[in-house]
């Protein structure tokens, strides 16, 4: 038996599908995976996320702390509510883990991490803490709830109290608010509009009700990944991990290089790799023209450059057609052929993201 | 989840194909209502060509959902008739009606009666049980 969200009961009763993810017994489905894709797409649905861990942090040294911890830069997070997206490196500039930093003002900072991760996670950062004088507080005792849709805000609105539902509704994209114990951000892994609510684990089924009361679809994590991918949103173990750096990942946007003197774990081998001009690989979009379904692993054959893999594949049910991402030499572009179960199948190299807002942004 | 549909009349195999026996002695084959289900929402269809011969077992097709891909192996030797190629482009009719309209393919058995060789109703209904205990 894995470990249990506070809404595992809720999961249950829906009549979910469940299935281990990092350790946690999570909802693959409700019953159609796609549905509940269209659902996030045209409407609003709802992700059980509680087993992402929050993790706080607080004290004197915290800032210089987080300087050196993380690759983006919480110098651009200058008000309170402000979140930031970036990769938490080792020495050799390999991703351990990928999150989402709040600036909480007086409180400190919070980090929301993956789920196949936190225990590594938070084993790496108090021993880079106890050095640098910052408290780690891992908040177990909190469940998370993800509200991703066109309807998202009209349908949370109505469940929070009067000034929380105006501060929440004024929120900008990637910025949170506090109030009575509630933690929400508007941030999320769909592409969509959309909220996270971070909420003592207490509360976690009532609120949980009262979304499904109004008619917020369940999506499991086979709507989550379709999701995220049709967003072209990096997925930590697939498309990211330690063995390689963020540069090679799609992810140098998020890697802070000025200040030129802001020594982050993983900056000199990053810029060893710069100097040697730039990554050998770079990770791109992938678009199926054949019949077919990409699945992470599958060759990708690059005519006259190389080779690359598969990171992430799957069907778009927006696209109806099989996407994903490839890790290809760095000269890689138009056409591409993919080792499909032994066939070699057409593809384009295009760039993600492959839908946002409900819309395509491929030409097929 | 709802309990499975298993009907009668027909044959199973334990990797969760069905046969059919038709009047004139050629086999139907298709997936479960179990497997369906436990696949989940199925977007890709690849099906044999017809005149194609089969071992028993040999796998024969493979159908994808938006999470993985999945061989169907022929539950019985023969050469393949015909296959439903309406699931090419609606695959989500083998969710929608796995033992009608969601039928795979028609295959004339090498030997008549093999597929008497294969797991009843209450055969397949006990595997399940015991894969879910």
């Amino acid at each position: 038996m894995g470990r249990r969200t506070p809404l595992y009961e809720q999961h249950q009763s829906l009549g979910a599908r469940m299935v281990d993810f990092g350790g946690w017994d999570m909802p693959l489905h409700y019953g159609s995976q796609i549905e509940e894709h269209h659902a996030v797409r045209r409407g609003a649905g709802m992700f059980d996320v509680s087993h992402m861990c929050a993790i706080d942090l607080q004290g004197e040294g915290v800032r210089p702390f987080l300087e050196r911890l993380l690759a983006n830069d919480i110098g651009k997070l200058r008000i309170p509510g402000k979140a930031l997206y970036t990769c938490m490196l080792n020495e050799a500039g390999g991703v351990i883990d990928d999150l989402i930093v709040y600036d909480r003002g007086e409180h400190g900072f919070r980090l929301v991490v993956n789920a196949g991760t936190r225990d590594g996670d938070l084993a790496w950062i108090r021993r880079h803490a106890l050095a640098d004088g910052a408290e780690v507080r891992e908040r177990a005792d909190l469940a998370m709830i993800a509200v991703q849709g066109p309807q998202a805000g009209s349908m949370l609105a109505p469940l929070l109290v009067d000034d929380a539902r105006a501060a929440v509704l004024a929120l900008e994209h990637f910025s949170a608010a506090e109030s009575g114990g509630w933690f929400v951000a508007r941030t999320g892994y769909t592409g969509e509009d959309g909220f996270e609510i971070v909420l003592p684990a207490s509360g976690a089924q009532t609120l949980w009700r009262e979304l499904l009361a109004r008619g917020v679809r369940p999506c499991g994590l086979g709507a989550r990944d379709t999701l995220r991918l049709e967003a072209g949103m990096n997925l930590h173990g697939n498309d990211m991990d330690e063995a390689t750096s963020p540069l090679e990942s799609g992810l140098g946007w998020t890697v802070a290089f000025d200040p030129a003197a802001r020594d982050f774990i993983g900056r000199s081998a990053l810029e060893a790799v710069r100097r040697g001009g730039g990554p050998e690989r770079r990770l791109v979009g992938l678009l199926l023209e054949d019949r077919g379904i990409l699945r992470a692993h599958q060759r990708v054959l690059v005519p006259g450059v190389g080779e690359g893999e598969v990171t992430s594949g799957s069907f778009s049910p927006t696209l109806e057609r099989s996407i994903g991402l490839a890790r290809v030499p760095r000269a890689a572009a138009g056409r591409v052929e993919v080792d499909v179960r032994g066939r070699l199948l057409a593809a384009r190299i295009v760039k993600p993201p492959f839908v946002r807002h409900g819309k395509p942004l491929i030409a097929l | 989840m709802s309990p499975s549909k298993i009907p009668a009349d027909l044959r199973y195999a334990r990797t969760h194909e069905w046969v059919r026996e038709r009047p004139d002695g050629t086999l139907e084959i298709g997936i479960t209502d179990h497997a369906q289900s436990a696949l989940g929402d199925l977007v890709f269809v690849e099906l044999p060509e017809a005149g194609r011969v089969l071992g028993a077992g040999e796998a024969c097709a493979v159908i994808e959902s938006v999470k993985a891909a999945s061989d169907i192996y022929s539950p019985v030797a023969g050469t393949v008739l015909e296959t439903n190629e309406a699931l090419v482009s609606t695959p989500e009719t083998i969710n929608q009606d796995p033992y009608g309209a969601g039928w795979m393919l028609r295959l004339r058995p090498a030997e008549s009666g093999t597929a008497d060789g294969l797991l009843s109703a209450a055969d397949y209904q006990q595997i399940l049980q015991s894969e879910s205990a």
